[in-house]
């Protein structure tokens, strides 16, 4: 892999909707340490992982329970207005296997960096024509993220 | 409209100073060179070098715009409601408008002030002064949002305000209309004037952490209008300066009436005596009526709270307080230097601005080098306090700033122009035109220890034929210099809501930094917040229906209500679920006689509507959210006051029946 910081960068990418890579925002807002070019035709940019500050997620065979909770809460603030726990499109994809169909770095990397993600990732961008709503940039934390998968592992039966 | 070359308009202002004709120049669009459009260009998605503060005037709001281009980039809701934003219409922005006087929803906004710290602008708060109900306001740099209001009691007309201390230790209010004051009887004779009206300045205290304001003391004052003021720097701090005229006592025709003295006064305030005063218990505590509004960034909402009492430190009785030093006739604004050494008053009736010498009024003071006294106050002798003269700056000398070089600009209305000088030789550097009767004018940290000298900003009070007419009523023109060389160089015009008053101007490295993005809902500790869907409701207590909804790209929860009647009173309490920049959600229901909340990310605000007609009612978000905003919308039925229909609300289950191809009866 070609990323030169492969995982935490300090700060959340906060891009406004929709825009292009503005040098002067980009100045300002540390990104993810990657070469600004889209998925298209890019051989290095890896659809399993997605872009953003994740890379290899370990992820342990059983659900951690504490963090699986705190995930809830995270997902009744930020999460529950635009996603069901079935397998149910509401605004957004309903979460029911959504562990398998993603690896935890790429889930990850989307629900802290969707905008990122919405502007160069083919997997994205296909769920962005279904939905046609730009999935907000809710500002998780690392911790809220890892909560949250540990919550979409629950729900998808992992004991 | 004609055209002239510039050596004739120069020609033509000379002729109007000589002949004292007080008449607008003539156009002289020819007289900016070439190269100014680059000068003042920004280029699409590059930031401004400078937040430029602009009051709004009779607007009662605060303008903030981009320098050099002139952008306007906010207008910030301080003594006026403003239906666009929801401010004073929401329940959590009403009680910001509050005063003694009950809700005043207009105001009008004359200074800026930007906070300083050890002389400099420190970017934390601008302070605005509300000159009709007097109040003054603080507003925070981090949200760009009112913070705080603060009436003034024994006050008429806030004018002298909001000028502050190179600490921000103080920041004053002066009456503009003296009046007999709150606790006296105030039903007298309009023409007892000279025996019935006082004037009061206040000094008003500013929490360093809070920026939250508190009356220290007032001084009791002679009934005279106070008009400007600046706090000393350097050496003179410790010293706070205001313009004075009126100083005939004049009731009536003042136009004429308080323009006979050859002289009126700048008042010298030595506030460090007056906190000795104070700290020896010589103030007197009085019991007065006036309101403090504050607005918590935590709940989302203001509290105004009418505070009781304010003491009062008589000038006339406690001496070595208050020193007047005459100054040509009705003098306007009244300006110290970046060192603290000179103190300048503009004689607005006069062709001259004298310069007062910070160090011989102290001498003038230490030798009791007086002329008498007037209503008990001892008045300098003007020689004796004196540095100079500047002679022949122009006509109706009004307002100086200073560019950190050694040189002031002073505005001359009447001749229309600006005037550049050298404060210690007094001598003429330069002077331009501009369009046309300039009032103030601000330079970035024009009024501080640090002046930036790249531009000054000229707010000009009739604008005439400079923009396309839009019927009788004109925006004001601002206009900007490149005053880096000796001469001042016009580089561009741009429109100005209300009426420019003061305005202030400072690096946006100072303040974009700090900008909140959003508010963190976590935080969010208004009473009637919903942390995500699951604790959206709807709950009746009497005929008071409290409706907890959210919002997110793009639907509220819930967005189905049954079982709301005529006469109830319905509150709204939005919450915008959205964590993230420049994601505001709208809020607007059919018929509500009200503005509509627009509501920050993580906030809450509340929308209080009684409904009068049965109907089913739609509501909507205003503000485009997504590709899915027309879709954000959602009823709520009303049903007659005596109805049985039960309380229901929800999101996405209200389905039809199966037989929903019946019409229904």
């Amino acid at each position: 892999m070609k990323y030169l910081l492969p995982v935490v960068t300090a700060a959340i990418f906060l891009s406004s909707c929709g825009g292009g890579n503005d040098s002067q925002q980009k100045s300002e807002s540390p990104s993810t340490e990657q070469p600004a070019q889209t998925a298209n035709g890019n051989p290095s940019y890896d659809p399993n992982r997605g872009t953003g500050k994740f890379s290899n997620v370990e992820v342990a065979a059983t659900v951690d329970a504490a963090k699986a909770e705190a995930g809830e809460k995270v997902y009744s603030v930020k999460c529950s207005s635009c996603h069901k726990l079935s397998d149910e499109k509401l605004v957004g994809p309903g979460w029911k296997g959504v562990t398998s169909r993603h690896t935890a770095a790429w889930v990850m990397n989307f629900i802290t960096n969707p905008d990122e993600m919405l502007d160069k990732d083919p997997k994205a961008q296909a769920m962005l024509e279904i939905c046609l709503v730009r999935m907000p940039n809710q500002n998780l934390s690392d911790e809220e993220a890892h909560n949250l998968f540990e919550f979409m592992r629950k729900n998808d039966g992992v004991k | 409209m004609i055209h002239k070359t510039p050596q004739i308009v120069v020609a033509a202002i000379a002729m109007m100073l000589i002949t004292g004709y007080s008449c607008k120049p003539k156009s002289a669009a020819t007289s900016v060179s070439g190269d100014a459009a680059s000068q003042a260009y920004v280029p699409p998605g590059k930031y401004d070098e400078f937040y430029n503060f602009v009051s709004g005037g009779f607007s009662g709001q605060l303008s903030v715009y981009g320098l050099p281009s002139g952008r306007l980039l906010r207008v910030i809701p301080v003594f006026s409601t403003d239906p666009e934003k929801g401010y004073g219409f929401s329940e959590e922005t009403k009680p910001m408008l509050n005063t003694s006087h009950g809700m005043v929803p207009w105001d009008d906004l004359h200074h800026v002030e930007l906070s300083q710290t050890n002389g400099e602008i420190d970017g934390r708060w601008v302070f605005t002064n509300g000159n009709n109900t007097p109040r003054l306001a603080r507003v925070d740099l981090k949200t760009f949002r009112t913070a705080e209001i603060l009436e003034l009691p024994n006050s008429a007309g806030n004018h002298s305000s909001p000028f502050i201390t190179e600490n921000t230790e103080y920041v004053v209010a002066g009456t503009r209309f003296s009046i007999p004051l709150d606790n006296d009887n105030g039903d007298v004779p309009i023409n007892t004037y000279k025996k019935n009206f006082k004037g009061t300045v206040s000094f008003v205290k500013v929490d360093p952490k809070s920026g939250n304001m508190s009356i220290a003391f007032q001084l009791r004052t002679p009934g005279v209008n106070f008009d400007l003021s600046h706090a000393g720097k350097n050496k003179s701090h410790g010293w706070f300066f205001f313009s004075c005229y009126n100083t005939e006592q004049a009731n009536t025709l003042l136009e004429v009436n308080a323009s006979q003295r050859d002289k009126d006064f700048i008042m010298a305030v030595n506030w460090k005596k007056a906190e000795e005063y104070l700290a020896a218990g010589k103030g007197k505590k009085e019991t007065v009526r006036y309101a403090h509004n504050v607005y918590d960034e935590k709940s989302h909402s203001a509290t105004s709270k009418i505070e009781t009492e304010v003491t009062v430190l008589d000038v006339a009785e406690l001496k070595d307080i208050c020193y007047f030093i005459p100054c040509p006739k009705s003098p306007h604004g009244c300006d110290v230097d970046p060192s603290g050494d000179f103190i300048i008053g503009s004689g607005k009736l006069a062709s001259v601005a004298p310069v007062f010498s910070f160090d011989k009024i102290q001498k003038a003071i230490a030798a009791k080098d007086f002329i008498g006294d007037y209503s008990g106050i001892p008045v300098i002798k003007y020689e004796s306090a004196l540095h100079g003269e500047m002679q022949k700056i122009g006509l109706g000398p009004l307002h100086t700033e200073f560019d950190g070089r050694g040189n002031a600009i002073t505005t001359c209305f009447v001749s229309s122009e600006i005037v550049k000088w050298n404060v210690k030789d007094l001598k003429i550097i330069d002077r331009q035109p501009t369009y046309y009767s300039p009032g103030h004018l601000c330079i970035p940290g024009g009024d501080t220890k640090k002046p930036n000298g790249k531009y000054v900003i000229v707010y000009n009070k009739i604008t005439k034929d400079r923009y396309l007419p839009t019927g009788p009523e004109l925006a004001q023109s601002a206009q900007l210099f490149d005053i880096s060389g000796e001469k001042m160089k016009l580089i561009l015009d741009f429109p100005t809501i209300g009426e420019p008053h003061y305005a202030q101007a400072v690096s946006a490295d100072v303040i974009k930094g700090n900008s909140v993005r959003f508010y963190n809902i976590s935080e969010n500790s208004n009473p009637y917040v919903a942390k995500g869907e699951p604790e959206t409701k709807v709950v009746r207590n009497g005929k008071r229906v409290d409706i907890y909804i959210t919002s997110i790209r793009s639907h509220f929860s819930p967005d189905n209500i049954e079982g709301i009647k005529v006469g109830d009173d319905v509150y709204w309490h939005v919450t915008n679920l959205e964590q993230d920049w420049d994601i505001p959600h709208g809020f607007a229901v059919k018929g509500a006689p009200t503005g509509e909340l627009l509501i920050m990310p993580g906030e809450t605000q509340t929308m209080k509507w009684t409904p009068e007609k049965v109907g089913i009612y739609p509501f909507y978000c205003t503000d485009f959210c997504s590709a899915l905003h027309q879709e954000m919308q959602g009823y709520i039925r009303i049903s007659p006051a005596n109805s049985n229909v039960p309380l229901t609300f929800s999101v996405g289950t209200n389905l039809p029946p199966a037989d929903s191809t019946a019409v229904s009866k």
